[in-house]
């Protein structure tokens, strides 16, 4: 593989340089001053344009090939987006600017929440959260100070399914809750019964992502927000699913008081190789008086952020008021897709899924066999039972054939699970690849497991070792 | 209409017919039907890309670029090299996934792990997480490193940016962990109101250093008196500073967190930002987020991998430290090129600059009749007391197109300048707010 550029050092190269400093000399108490200069790389532009033209020819994204990752929403990332985030009246801007000087990027803010209440059925958003999980932590936070100012402050727990993404209960103990996990039934909805057991008024909140993280709509969802309502609860909405409904049908309508959105999934801001995202979150209006310190208000006068004169409000949850030019990229996507794009695109996320999964069905078991929404789930149980070849060697296998493998062993309630998320963006001759790729391997995996085994063959490295790296951190480079 | 599909309608009806389906419609006959939405949602239908681009385009003009920006406050105007901007736009980056698949991910990891090795080398810090979203949720984030069964208290001195410490209250309101001001005397750190306070209830001091007025602390002693008590100390700093100032762990910081704007990431109107977080190598497993490690493949060649993950959400899910899932990978990917590209000597300039050009402007506003409000030596940012009030002064320099310092109170401002402001435009600036004094 390739050097770090640590390794790349020649003492006294450099890439920059800056002009003459054109004023006086300063000099600080040595008490102040670092020892030693960093070890930072000695390279010159030449290097780092090789080293990092490199590095990228070891990475793989959406524009390099198919990304099925389940949960994910690796839909293709469109390049006018990249153009309109890169606008000098949006990137150079100082966030203390005063308002005045930035009523383009108010408008800007203000359709896009606008924009999105219409897609979910909500009343208020804030573009604040920075991620999934910082909306998810938001939404908590909101619903937290609900039941505060109703004096309601035996409510110290938080339902979520089993089949869950981990932020969900992780995000509800940063708010302070207990979590309580209740399980599917054997279609792979919430079971309403174990639903109905654990509701009473200690209940705070239940947090459902719908389709749930089997890809499957759960047709009880109205039930299920009566009988949160019923007790005095609220429901969150994760909206990692989101891109499986749009222009069909709504969160807000279900009967979900609070939702998040990941723009980096649903309206195709691009992963970056594990963020930035933004997690725009949207609200009923009985939780409109505790939105965060940060959050774009329009008045009768004008427009203003919520701040500290706002005494309901749960606080500030990050810096300023967002990943602003991610929401420039979302709300780029928004006006190129319309209200008609929009609805095709979800319709088309799930005919995707649909095909592959009728194409695959024969191949390996569907967890839940009905019509899938925009992802659905096969289990690889009963192939590792009979050839000792696992979802985790299939993956590997994969590689090789210049596509990402599928999200793995998730969820956890289905055993050698692999989840399939095709988006609407990919074409048919894609997916069909994959599919005949997929039946190969299980052929193979039958003729010739050792041959599975050892793969991958054509990637930079063999299979990592991650026991090592855990047993034996080595987290940073070590100079000689 | 851009819709970005593939596949035409053709293909749509006979993959339809291959599930057996007539139309795109029956796909969602399993919803409830009252769920379905009877009318196309009230939006503008899509729109060509030359339309749309207009459209932004028209909105971005509405904003005001200043030529010179004289305000700091945690977000500053550095000067961007062009192969930072280049290099970090690679479509393998920007639509790449977070890198579990290791095998075909190689790359990202180690950008990653250069990443972590550069902060640690500019902090002196022994491990680093690959980022969190922005300086203020990474001071939010430390709380939970530090507080321990019978350490609940958190000081805080009321010169940190009040927006950091704004997050901190917000992510600890409804735990059990109280937030204490510490007072300042001169715009620092006030020694004897911290030692009242620093006590064995108290998990961690958290100091902002250069400080929120731009002010040096005396870390040292701090330290010192921090870690008599048994306590930690957290060092908020901007990592521009740390080119030319001493690190946090020579003055023996446990933890350096902090906003990295300035490491080559534009303004952006409040983000994407960068928040890092940096420890020393027994804190390591309270850490959130994700850490790439250094290991070997299966015939012994090294390799990179995210690690120890079994502090992360989706393997602890409710028992994690922090929620944290997605983060701002691709701009710790922007730091990491911008602090090769600076190089030491670099980074050194960028920060000496910085200083020198805030000293020069400070002493030719003193020059004028302006008055530093603090007598304490600071770095690259400082505090003035105005003959002018400051919404004239604003006005009057929107009008030579200078953004003016952040306003503290009437008469009051937060100044910073980089190695980017001009001498001349100083001296401008100086001049013309000379003329409005009279």
């Amino acid at each position: 593989m390739s050097q770090l550029i640590f390794e790349r050092t020649v003492p006294f190269r450099r890439a920059v340089r800056f002009d003459v400093c054109d004023v006086p000399e300063v000099k600080l108490d040595e008490k102040y001053v670092r020892l030693s200069k960093a070890r930072l790389p000695e390279v010159s532009e030449v290097d780092i344009v090789r080293h990092y033209m490199e590095l990228s020819r070891y990475s793989f994204g959406v524009d390099n090939g198919f990304y099925p990752l389940g949960s994910c929403t690796m839909k293709y990332n469109p390049k006018l987006n990249e153009f309109t985030a890169s606008l000098e009246g949006f990137t150079s801007i100082h966030p203390d600017q005063p308002l005045s000087s930035v009523t383009g990027t108010l408008e800007l803010m203000d359709q896009l929440s606008l924009s999105l209440m219409e897609i979910t059925g909500m009343d208020a958003f804030t573009l604040q959260p920075a991620a999934g999980a910082h909306g998810e932590f938001t939404g908590l936070l909101l619903i937290r100070a609900y039941h505060n100012a109703h004096n309601d402050n035996k409510r110290t727990k938080v339902i979520v399914p089993d089949s869950s993404h981990g932020t969900n209960p992780a995000s509800a103990s940063m708010a302070g809750y207990t979590v309580v996990s209740v399980p599917s039934n054997d279609q792979g909805g919430v079971d309403v019964n174990a639903l109905k057991a654990v509701l009473n008024d200690e209940v705070a909140a239940l947090m459902l992502t719908n389709p749930n993280t089997l890809g499957l709509f759960d047709s009880n969802i109205c039930e299920i927000a009566r009988l949160v309502h019923e007790v005095g609860g609220l429901v969150y909405y994760d909206g990692a699913n989101l891109n499986a409904i749009m222009g069909t049908a709504r969160p807000g309508d279900m009967g979900f008081d609070v939702v998040h959105l990941n723009l980096h999934k649903t309206f195709s801001t691009p992963h970056g190789g594990g963020g930035p995202g933004s997690g725009p979150v949207g609200v009923k209006s009985c939780l409109v008086p505790y939105l965060p310190q940060g959050t774009l208000i329009k008045e009768a006068y004008g427009y203003r952020y919520i701040d500290a004169r706002d005494t309901l409000s749960i606080g500030r949850m990050r810096s300023y008021y967002g990943n602003f030019l991610v929401n420039v990229r979302a709300y780029t996507y928004i006006l190129s897709l319309g209200s008609d794009g929009l609805k095709s695109a979800s319709q088309n996320a799930v005919l995707n899924a649909n095909y592959m999964m009728n194409a695959l069905k024969d191949t390996f078991p569907v967890a839940y066999p009905q019509t899938c929404m925009h992802e659905f789930v096969i289990s690889l149980a009963q192939l590792k039972k009979e050839t000792g070849i696992s979802a985790k060697d299939i993956c590997k296998a994969l590689l090789d054939y210049q596509m990402h493998p599928p999200t793995m062993y998730f969820p956890l309630i289905v055993h050698e699970a692999l989840m399939i998320e095709p988006t609407e963006t990919e074409s048919k001759e894609s997916m069909d690849y994959f599919i005949q790729v997929l039946k190969d391997l299980k052929q193979l995996a039958y003729d010739n497991p050792q041959k599975i085994l050892n793969a991958p063959y054509t990637t930079p490295v063999k299979r990592v070792d991650d026991v090592q790296a855990a047993r034996n951190p080595i987290l940073k480079y070590t100079f000689k | 209409m851009a819709d970005y599909l593939s596949n035409t309608p053709d293909q749509q009806i006979q993959m339809l017919k291959e599930i057996g389906l007539n139309s795109l419609e029956e796909l969602y006959a399993n919803l409830p039907q009252d769920l379905i939405l009877q009318k196309p949602l009230n939006l503008e239908l899509g729109q060509s890309e030359f339309k749309v681009y207009d459209t932004l385009k028209e909105l971005a003009s509405k904003n005001k670029v200043y030529k010179t920006v004289l305000r700091g406050a945690g977000v500053e105007y550095h000067y961007i090299p062009s192969v930072v901007k280049q290099l970090s736009n690679r479509e393998e980056f920007v639509s790449a996934y977070t890198p579990y698949q290791s095998e075909l991910s190689q790359g990202i990891l180690q950008s990653i792990f250069e990443y972590q090795s550069s902060m640690c080398e500019i902090t002196g810090m022994d491990v680093c997480n690959a980022s969190v979203y922005d300086g203020a949720t990474a001071a939010a984030e430390a709380i939970q490193m530090v507080i321990e069964k019978n350490r609940r208290k958190i000081l805080v001195p009321k010169n940190i940016h009040p927006q950091v410490v704004s997050v901190m209250r917000t992510y600890t309101q409804w735990l059990n962990i109280e937030i204490v001001d510490v007072e300042y005397k001169n715009g620092v750190v006030d020694m004897d109101d911290l030692k009242s306070k620093c006590d064995d209830t108290c998990a961690a001091l958290f100091i902002q250093h250069p400080n929120y007025f731009g002010l040096l602390e005396d870390v040292m002693d701090i330290s010192q008196v921090v870690h008599s008590s048994g306590a930690k100390l957290v060092q908020y700093t901007n990592p521009m500073t740390l080119g030319y100032l001493k690190t946090p762990r020579a003055n023996g910081v446990d933890i350096a967190i902090g906003e990295a704007q300035p490491l080559g990431i534009a303004m952006s109107y409040g983000g994407p930002y960068l928040g890092f977080m940096a420890a020393s190598a027994e804190l390591v497993r309270r850490l959130p987020g994700r850490i790439v490690g250094q290991t070997v493949d299966e015939v012994g060649k090294r390799a990179f991998a995210l690690t120890l993950q079994a502090r992360e959400q989706h393997i602890r899910r409710e028992k994690a430290s922090s929620s944290i899932c997605s983060n701002q990978a691709l701009m710790a990917l922007t730091a990491s090129m911008y602090l090769a590209t600076v190089g030491p000597s670099g980074l050194k300039e960028v920060a000496e600059f910085s200083m020198r050009k805030a000293h020069y402007f400070a002493s030719e506003l003193v020059k004028i009749g302006f008055k530093l409000k603090y007598t304490g030596p600071y770095f690259h940012e400082f505090v003035t007391v105005s003959p002018l009030e400051n919404t004239i002064m604003e006005r009057v320099l929107d009008e030579i197109n200078v953004l003016a310092g952040l306003s503290l109170s009437s008469h009051e401002t937060l100044w910073c300048c980089t190695e980017t402001t001009k001498k001349d435009d100083i001296d401008r600036v100086v001049s013309r707010l000379k003329e409005a004094l009279v």
